[in-house]
């Protein structure tokens, strides 16, 4: 739960075959409304309006179940994601340790705060409960690339290795 | 074949073994082998499908070399520039490098613990189900159908005194027996791996490790129980558990273990995986259902309990991977046995994940009863940086801060419990000196207020209002009066939320105002922080007199606030200073402040 303002979705075209062919592969499951969403995310990578209304109607359910759903669990996104998405641990192993440093300073080098993405759609950046390999507090992680033992150097050292990777 | 054949070079490529390194460890023993005409196979020892190795992934890359000559041999701190030595040295030459070999402690990580949920773990290719049935696969839930009535897998359960891992510690035997008892001939069965606590990943060991030994758990207990269907409901946050889990539900199908008619046993049970999305509280089992019935995941009021009117209205039984994980080996070896280890309360063994400023970090499966300290000191080799012990954390945001008076607590359900913690899903996190417990309990409120699901007004409201306090004191606005609400409202909001999450957020609070009370009265009388660590009350200098002038703060230093030249006292820059805290956390000596 959170207080910040409902994000603002913005209006676009997209094709929507690849979320019919989600929608078809659980149309008979039930309890479908999830992993119907969690297909259409991994397939845009994000959870379009449009499909929003699809869904609603392919599924009979309300779109306010929907967006209920969309905004109660953490992993859903309502707009487009950075080409990079950087993952700081802020678990209780990593917090101990100085995780909030190393959050500290990526949002001072990026200019974006928690679960923002920068203007150009490079870097996503989130906070994340436990990344699950607490040997290597602080953890931070760049896509599938894990950094175990953060210092605010090594942040550099990241920016500036993700900074020269091309988009696509 | 030449004669070097038998020689094998495993290396420890899990999420930690990696971030130190060992793919570039990997690529020189490959190269220098190829280049130098060896013949010697170089593996993965616990690559990020089997983790829970040896849990001892802060020594990182650690390899291990296997000669016919010289055993096993198992070095630590390998980085790729030791690859040559190693070569020369060791395979070569058949001379063990001393100074590079892991150290006694890595001897004692491994001797101390007792390991029986984790047996498979590391050892088994989880992929393979040849592998599994090696170790006896798939003979507990054969013996089960076979041999034994329903009730007398309750019964055998009951007996070994097995308690429910995820944290609640209530008997599984009994909690089986209450769905078994519901009347209707469809059930379902869930295994919760959600694991959101922070600081706690066996489960997701367990799952990546040996997947086989979960379902054979949940066999039992489909069994058992009478279930026809279940569920496996897993963070979406561990896709190489989901990854792992899928293969062996898809292999089970394929050869007739899962689906109708098992094995030709007449018994039938489905299994399929549900992702969760990111939301602690659907580890709260009426939340969970919630979720799997497609809805957002909150909880609701009991009774009726889940055993009664559980998923999409049947009778449904709850337990976590742990859990299950053990119900095999209580079937194989009996009850007799397994009701043998730990303690008379606490059954068996529990996996621990230690974590936080401990030497040696990891996940440790320890017989219950041991005592904190020995779980730290022995096992884990005690506070890194020779610092000095200030508290463990225990169970999670739900569980609560135990000092260094009662360090001899033994790890089980009721002891913990007393000590003012609990043993929740079995997380460890080890603070020291520079660790504010104030500070900590902000911390898990943070956590608890973020991830409450607002549909009881304790909860949202009142952990909103503690958390404001809290934030007050470590800022140093606070007010004396400020304890007594905390412990007045967390008392109230124990008492009066819905379910888990609200009934254990305020613990952290409790038992730190409990334990640490003189923290809190620093941070308001005061205005300091006794471990240095609230930002807002650091005066950011140099004492002289603790300072060794080693220099250890300059090279942390990313904004060059330090000013230090050799065999001076260093003197930190304050207009340049950026508050990150990187040279207090390199000052061993606690200098700055």
């Amino acid at each position: 739960m959170s207080n910040a303002p409902a994000e603002e979705i913005p209006a676009e075209e997209i094709d929507l075959t690849e979320a019919n062919e989600v929608i078809d592969k659980y149309l008979t499951l039930p309890g479908n409304l999830m992993p119907v969403l969690q297909g259409i995310q991994e397939a845009y990578g994000y959870v379009p309006k449009p499909t929003i209304d699809l869904v609603a109607e392919r599924l009979n359910v309300y779109p306010s179940q929907i967006y209920g759903v969309l905004t109660f669990y953490a992993q859903f996104h309502l707009k487009p994601r950075g080409r990079f998405i950087i993952r700081v641990c802020v678990g209780t192993a990593c917090h101990v340790q100085g995780a909030e440093r190393i959050t500290e300073t990526f949002f001072g080098r990026l200019g974006i705060g928690h679960a923002e993405t920068t203007a150009d759609l490079r870097y996503t950046f989130e906070k994340v409960a436990c990344l699950g390999a607490c040997g290597m507090a602080p953890l931070a992680m760049v896509n599938d690339d894990t950094f175990g033992k953060m210092t605010v150097q090594k942040v550099d050292e990241i920016i500036e290795t993700y900074n020269a990777r091309p988009m696509k | 074949m030449s004669d070097n054949a038998g020689i094998k070079i495993l290396i420890c490529q899990g999420t930690g073994g990696i971030s130190a390194g060992a793919k570039q460890v990997e690529a020189e023993f490959t190269r220098l082998i190829a280049e130098k005409g060896i013949v010697a196979q170089v593996g993965k020892r616990c690559d990020v499908v089997k983790t829970g190795c040896r849990g001892l992934c802060a020594n990182d890359v650690l390899v291990d070399v296997i000669t016919p000559e010289l055993g096993r041999v198992t070095y630590d701190f390998v980085v790729p520039e030791d690859v040559a030595a190693i070569l020369d040295q060791h395979i070569v030459n058949n001379e063990v490098i001393e100074k590079k070999k892991a150290k006694a402690y890595y001897n004692t990580f491994v001797d101390q613990q007792m390991r029986v949920v984790m047996t498979g773990c590391g050892q088994i290719d989880p992929e393979r189900l040849d592998a599994f049935l090696e170790e006896d696969g798939f003979k507990a839930i054969e013996k089960c159908v076979k041999e034994m009535k329903p009730s007398e897998v309750i019964d055998e359960v009951k007996k070994s005194g097995l308690r429910g891992r995820g944290g609640g510690g209530f008997p599984t035997g009994m909690k089986w027996s209450f769905c078994a008892a519901s009347p209707g001939n469809h059930k379902y069965l869930i295994c919760n791996a959600d694991e959101g606590d922070p600081g706690a990943f066996m489960d997701r060991s367990i799952l990546e490790g040996d997947p086989y030994c979960v379902i054979e758990g949940m066999m039992i207990a489909a069994y058992a129980i009478g279930c026809d269907a279940g569920y496996v409901y897993v963070r979406a946050e561990y896709p190489l558990a989901i990854d792992r889990l899928q293969k062996a539900l898809d292999t089970c199908y394929e050869k007739g273990y899962l689906g109708k008619n098992i094995q030709g046993w007449g018994f039938d049970f489905d299994m399929r995986i549900k992702k969760g999305a990111g939301a602690f509280v659907c580890g709260e089992e009426t939340a969970l259902m919630a979720s799997i019935e497609g809805e957002r995941g909150m909880p609701r009021p009991r009774p009726p309990f889940p055993a009664v009117k559980g998923l999409w209205g049947f009778p449904t039984n709850i337990n976590n991977v742990e859990t299950f994980a053990n119900v095999r080996h209580i079937i194989n070896k009996g009850s007799d046995w397994y009701s043998s280890l730990g303690t008379d309360t606490t059954k068996g063994t529990k996996i621990f994940a230690v974590t936080g400023k401990v030497k040696h970090t990891g996940l440790v499966e320890v017989p219950a009863g041991m005592s904190v300290r020995d779980v730290i000191y022995q096992v884990c080799g005690g506070i890194a940086n020779n610092r000095k012990f200030k508290a463990v954390q225990a169970g999670g945001p739900s569980g609560g801060c135990i000092p260094a008076e009662v360090l001899d607590t033994p790890v089980d359900y009721d002891s913990l419990i007393k000590a003012g913690a609990m043993m929740g899903s079995g997380g460890l996190v080890v603070m020291d000196e520079t660790t504010c417990m104030v500070d900590v309990a902000r911390f898990f409120l943070s956590f608890t207020k973020m991830e409450s699901c607002g549909k009881c007004v304790p909860c949202r409201i009142g952990l909103k209002a503690m958390l404001d306090i809290l934030e007050r004191i470590t800022e140093g606005r606070g007010e004396m009066e400020d304890i007594d609400t905390l412990l007045e409202m967390g008392a109230t909001i124990k008492k009066a939320s819905l379910c888990g999450l609200g009934q254990t957020a305020p613990n952290p609070i409790l038992s730190t105002v409990k334990y640490f009370r003189h923290e809190y009265e620093a941070h308001i009388l005061e205005k300091r922080c006794p471990s240095n660590s609230c930002k807002e009350l650091l005066l950011w200098q140099v004492v002289p007199e603790k300072c060794v002038k080693c220099g250890a703060c300059l090279r942390a230093c990313p904004s060059n606030a330090i000013k230090w030249e050799k065999g001076e006292v260093a003197f930190l820059v304050k207009e340049n200073c950026t508050k990150c805290k990187s040279c207090y956390d390199a000052c061993r000596f606690m200098a700055i402040e």
